[in-house]
């Protein structure tokens, strides 16, 4: 775990070089790479904690992914054409300052995580896979046949949202408060799983009946949990859209959920680093593969399928053993 | 002309829920057998049919093409079964959902590979176009009535296969106790591959007659996968029974949820908020009735508690 630990500064060290050094060589497509994978690695993380750490299977992350997504274009898109997004109970025409928009954001989807999660948690196993998985889809196609919204074509906005004295159209200005996100959520996670809290749901992962006997209610451990995972994922969300200035329903598709679930998977299973190494693999696979050939999805499933049948328990674990035996 | 209407969308709900059955029954089958979650259930159906419509412009055949979409799913079930899938069942189900979903990936760009990323196109046999009276005035496409017709045969032949034949017995048995089964001599791994291939086949099955009347093209399997996840959890994983009523429920309400609902919130509404309220409540009407069901009876209508 030592080791781990030394890998992970690593890859803190090299979330901060590579950016600089786009900015330093002007080519600032890869600030955007680094972000889109600091921003899906935010996503991952969150996944992570029920996933990885409390053992609930959802496959329905998309829904907080694109509820944040869907939040943040919908304000902003509202903001940017001064018309009134509702008049009850009171006048409001968007807002497209993100300190305005993250809490909202990280309001709808915690309550979103809290309706889905007191109905799919009243079952177990693979019940609770396809269920979170039907809810994400349900949202996919209400945004799919609400025409308000852009519909099917999805939602653009002309400007990213603001910070008060910050030029958040700067691509490295808006990578570093992706980083500071991705900073703060892992500090969370960290605090979350060392605490009793924490270990209560990680107990849930290997045994529920005994966490039950010792008298803790687990039904609401799990439901705490997912709601702080689908938080977290929602405010991904949020800065995905920021970060395309565009939503669209594919976000909630359930390839998304697919997707947040194999850059978990990939890093390491209940590794706090893992999906963010999960999701820079897969960055770098699509951007390697895909130069190669448009079939580049058949490698990532050939890749995947081999590391869950021989590996199975993600990169970081491969780094950890190759380190250990070099000493 | 409101009956005449309602009775059409009704026999195209059910058209809709045979189809799904097709899907639904070997998912659950499957998953009730060998405890899999396979979600590269779609993709047989995608490979049943684009064999049925490569068969087809072979032979100009539509009957050759229904066998090819048979046999040719049938083939790949089987043999993915043996090189990936066997190997997955004694993992939990967070291995088998990501196996299964590579597999989607590599299935899908295999078939793009092959194929192209065009649609294909399968046509329906002279003596099924057309359409044919039933009742005093109301008319219906033939082929959609030979579709609820061999969702029906399909669904007797599965009630005859398990409840009246050796294998079916074997079958049976396979659900409530895989340890005892081997323990009595019985070739537990052969089974699990002719299980693996029956329900990748009715899939196939389904794909060929459901690409005749849309089209055929990669990544047709998915939307339909996750109506028939939705039926099975509907129906409780691992009854047929429970898929076929499942299926029916889903296809009817889907398909009249979508044309009435609209119809019906004109009543309150003005009529350009109520067609896109109502198209977009209808599109999320079989998610609530999964939700609905779940809170009345969380292992769903037949399924074991």
């Amino acid at each position: 775990m030592i080791v781990e630990k030394i890998f992970n500064k690593w890859i803190l060290f090299f979330l901060f070089l590579i950016p600089v050094l786009g900015f330093i060589f002007e080519e600032p497509y890869y600030i955007t790479l680094t972000t889109k994978v600091v921003i899906l690695g935010i996503a991952g993380i969150g996944l992570n904690l029920a996933l990885g750490y409390c053992g609930l299977i959802s496959f329905g992350h998309a829904a907080f992914f694109g509820l944040g997504g869907y939040v943040t274009g919908i304000l902003s898109f509202h903001a940017l054409s001064s018309e009134i997004m509702f008049s009850w109970p009171f006048v409001t025409s968007g807002s497209s300052d993100m300190l305005v928009i993250w809490p909202i954001v990280i309001l709808s989807s915690a309550f979103l995580a809290l309706i889905i999660g007191l109905l799919s948690l009243r079952t177990t196993g693979v019940y609770f896979i396809m269920i979170t998985l039907a809810f994400a889809q349900m949202l996919y196609f209400f945004a799919i046949s609400w025409p308000n919204y852009g519909g099917e074509d999805g939602l653009s906005i002309y400007m990213r949202n603001s910070l008060p004295m910050i030029n958040t159209m700067d691509p490295l200005t808006f990578y570093f408060i992706c980083l500071c996100w991705l900073l703060i959520v892992i500090f969370i996670s960290a605090k979350l799983i060392n605490s009793s809290f924490g270990m209560a749901f990680q107990a849930i992962k290997q045994n529920e009946e005994r966490v039950k006997s010792v008298g803790i209610e687990t039904f609401k451990v799990k439901l705490l949990v997912f709601v702080i995972s689908g938080t977290i994922t929602g405010l991904a969300g949020s800065l995905y859209t920021d970060l395309n200035r565009f939503i669209s329903p594919s976000v909630l598709n359930w390839q998304m959920s697919g997707e947040i679930m194999v850059f978990v998977i990939l890093g390491g299973i209940a590794r706090l680093y893992g999906p963010l190494v999960g999701a820079a693999f897969f960055i770098v696979l699509e951007q390697t593969l895909g130069s190669y050939t448009e079939n580049w999805q058949f490698w990532l499933g050939l890749i995947l399928i081999l590391e869950i049948l021989y590996v199975r328990t993600g990169i970081l674990s491969l780094f950890e053993k190759k380190l250990k035996y070099e000493k | 002309m409101t009956s005449i209407l309602f009775f059409e969308q009704l026999l195209n709900g059910i058209q809709f829920g045979t189809m799904l059955f097709l899907m639904s029954a070997g998912l659950t089958l499957i998953f009730g057998v060998m405890g899999l979650i396979n979600l590269a259930h779609g993709s047989f159906y995608m490979i049943g049919a684009f064999s049925a419509a490569l068969i087809a412009s072979l032979t100009g055949s539509f009957w050759l093409a229904l066998l090819a979409s048979l046999s040719g799913a049938a083939i790949a079930g089987v043999l993915i079964e043996i090189i990936i899938i066997r190997r997955l069942y004694r993992r939990d189900h967070l291995d088998q959902v990501l196996a299964t979903f590579a597999l989607i990936l590599l299935l899908s760009e295999g078939v793009r590979w092959c194929f192209g990323a065009f649609p294909l196109y399968l046509d329906i046999p002279e003596i099924l176009n057309g359409t044919l009276p039933i009742l005093d005035d109301i008319i219906y496409s033939k082929y959609r009535l030979f579709i609820i017709f061999m969702g029906l045969l399909i669904a007797a032949g599965l009630y005859i296969l398990i409840s009246k034949t050796r294998l079916g017995v074997r079958i049976r048995a396979g659900q409530n106790d895989r340890q005892m089964i081997s323990a009595l001599g019985i070739d537990i791994s052969k089974l699990y591959t002719i299980v693996f291939a029956l329900g990748a086949s009715l899939a196939g099955l389904a794909g060929a007659m459901i690409g005749a009347i849309q089209s055929v093209e990669v990544g047709m399997g998915e939307p339909i996968l996750i109506l028939a996840f939705v039926v099975i959890v509907i129906g409780g994983i691992g009854s047929i029974k429970g898929a076929l009523i499942g299926s029916i429920l889903v296809g009817v309400t889907d398909t009249i949820g979508r044309i009435f609902l609209p119809e019906l919130l004109k009543i309150f509404m003005e009529p350009a908020s109520a067609t896109s309220v109502g198209s977009s409540i209808g599109s999320m009407l079989i998610y609530i009735l999964m939700a609905l069901i779940l809170i009345i009876k969380p292992s769903g209508l037949f399924g074991k508690t």
